[in-house]
């Protein structure tokens, strides 16, 4: 049939002469290649000591962010729970009390706030739906671990540390 | 008997015995650094240095792992069958000369257990029993998939037997004795067997591999057709006693190559080596010759496996039966007439 394209090959299969019918030839040929590559650089990225560079939108664990006087930018709106497509997200809301104005930047705040890593498919999507900024996945890989009631992440793992804190650690490494 | 004696063989006998275990172990280890090594990869290097303790870490978990008899199964056959096969492959090494008489306070210690003039029969016939470990296995386990893969097996083994034969009959011919002391005696210095039997060599070679069910041959346990053939149903340590009766047989059948056909401890310039080291740490050279041997056609076989792709049945048969064959009997006649050709030279 003619063909469409005008890309099309026909491939011309010739009946194998001697040598190639030995085999023997092709497998030392072969041998020669694979030995060869024992002298090669290996690929391996010894991972827990030696970390693959990531992109500047990769999406790893989640943190939720502080304002800039240290202060908790979630309202507990909700809007992360529902646009997250594997249900992962779960939290709990409370009213901020007096004398609390330096912890929560908001009236209300989210006195419980959990992901289930093992759900979680990290599309972003809540990233996208928060109105105040409070959530981003610019963390590192999220860590193996043996329990599945381990993967489920609080505020203690998820909330940035205090600001002061940051600070500190910087000092700290310069 | 003597005291000396025993205490001779029962030492030669322990060493034996470990020095198998030990390679085995090690032979999994070097797979799988071969295989990394040859695809661009580090391997396992997680427990102890250079991953060298991942043998006892794959033995340990080996050992405790649940051991699942299927309902169906033969019970007795079932345990039967790995143990025949890890049995079996013990007993190639018995016969295998290690190096040259060797010097041990005033006593003339042979390096081999037991040096019995029918030597090569006997290695056959050990090696030929081992088929019965996998068919048992296979039967016991009454599941189709292992059925299979042991009907592949003794098959396969059954085909290339005949050409191995039939190379090695080749082989007699130009040594003329069954005794591996005194086939590895006449190999002195350059005098190796590859240099007058190349082409047997190349038969034996192919048959090898087939025979310890590898790469490319490994049509028993090939996991894309049959799962994992007459290991199909098998867990924990009689699992590891299949693997491991493979990795002895590797080492046996390099064994019997390295002292067949490639001069086992002879090397050129040896005598000069012995007289200038005594009758103590000469032949012990020799032993490490025999050893850089047997370890270059392990790592052989480990090569060949990760380059070469799995023959199909019919292929496997193929070669066994119409190429191997008839090669090996040409094999036969050649050698014959080239015998035959000298003699009669020499008397003229």
């Amino acid at each position: 049939m003619e063909s469409l394209s005008g890309r099309k090959k026909v491939l011309e299969q010739k009946p194998m002469n001697f040598w190639e019918r030995m085999y023997l030839p092709a497998i030392f040929k072969g041998m020669a290649i694979t030995f060869s590559h024992m002298f090669k650089k290996k690929e391996t990225i010894h991972y827990p000591e030696q970390q693959r560079e990531f992109s500047e939108n990769w999406r790893g664990m989640h943190s939720l962010k502080r304002d800039e006087h240290g202060r908790e930018r979630c309202t507990a709106c909700g809007l992360c729970a529902l646009s997250c497509p594997a249900e992962a997200i779960t939290m709990i809301s409370a009213e901020r009390a007096k004398g609390e104005e330096h912890l929560y930047r908001e009236e209300k705040y989210a006195a419980v706030y959990e992901i289930n890593m093992l759900r979680c498919i990290f599309c972003g999507l809540c990233e996208e739906a928060c109105p105040k900024e409070a959530i981003y996945l610019d963390g590192p890989i999220v860590p193996s671990d043996y329990l599945r009631k381990d993967f489920i992440y609080g505020k203690d793992k998820l909330v940035e540390k205090p600001l002061k804190e940051i600070e500190a650690e910087k000092a700290m490494s310069r | 008997m003597e005291l000396e004696f025993l205490i001779e063989k029962t030492a030669l006998v322990l060493v034996l015995f470990v020095l198998t275990l030990t390679i085995a172990a090690y032979s999994t280890w070097a797979e799988r650094k071969v295989a990394a090594w040859l695809q661009d990869r580090v391997g396992p290097n997680r427990a102890g240095p250079f991953g060298l303790l991942q043998p006892l870490a794959d033995g340990g978990k080996m050992f405790f792992k649940e051991e699942i008899i299927p309902s169906g199964a033969n019970k007795y056959l079932f345990i039967a069958g790995p143990s025949l096969a890890l049995l079996v492959s013990f007993l190639g090494t018995a016969v295998i000369p290690f190096g040259q008489n060797i010097e041990i306070f005033g006593r003339v210690v042979p390096l081999q257990v037991t040096d019995i003039n029918v030597g090569i029969l006997y290695i056959f016939g050990v090696v030929s029993l081992g088929v019965y470990g996998i068919m048992i296995g296979g039967w016991a386990s009454n599941n189709k998939y292992s059925l299979m893969g042991a009907i592949r097996g003794a098959s396969q083994n059954i085909s290339y037997e005949i050409a191995m034969g039939l190379s090695i009959i080749a082989l007699l011919m130009v040594t003329n004795t069954l005794s591996f002391k005194e086939i590895a005696a006449q190999q002195h210095g350059w005098h190796w067997n590859v240099l007058y039997q190349p082409l047997g060599f190349l038969i034996f070679l192919i048959c090898a591999f087939a025979e310890t069910n590898r790469v490319p041959f490994d049509l028993p346990e090939c996991e894309t057709e049959l799962i994992g053939g007459y290991q199909t149903e098998y867990s924990a340590f009689k699992m590891g006693a299949y693997m491991f009766a493979e990795y002895i047989n590797m080492f046996v059948s390099s064994v019997v190559m390295a002292v067949l056909y490639f001069g086992g401890y002879n090397y050129p310039g040896m005598d000069a080596v012995n007289q200038a080291l005594g009758p103590t740490w000469g032949p012990l050279i020799g032993v490490g010759v025999m050893f850089f041997k047997i370890i270059a056609f392990i790592f052989f076989f480990m090569w060949v496996r990760w380059t070469v792709p799995r023959f199909r049945y019919d292929q496997l048969m193929d070669l066994g039966w119409k190429v191997l064959i008839p090669l090996a009997i040409a094999n036969i006649v050649i050698t014959a007439i080239v015998i035959v050709g000298f003699d009669l030279f020499n008397k003229l």
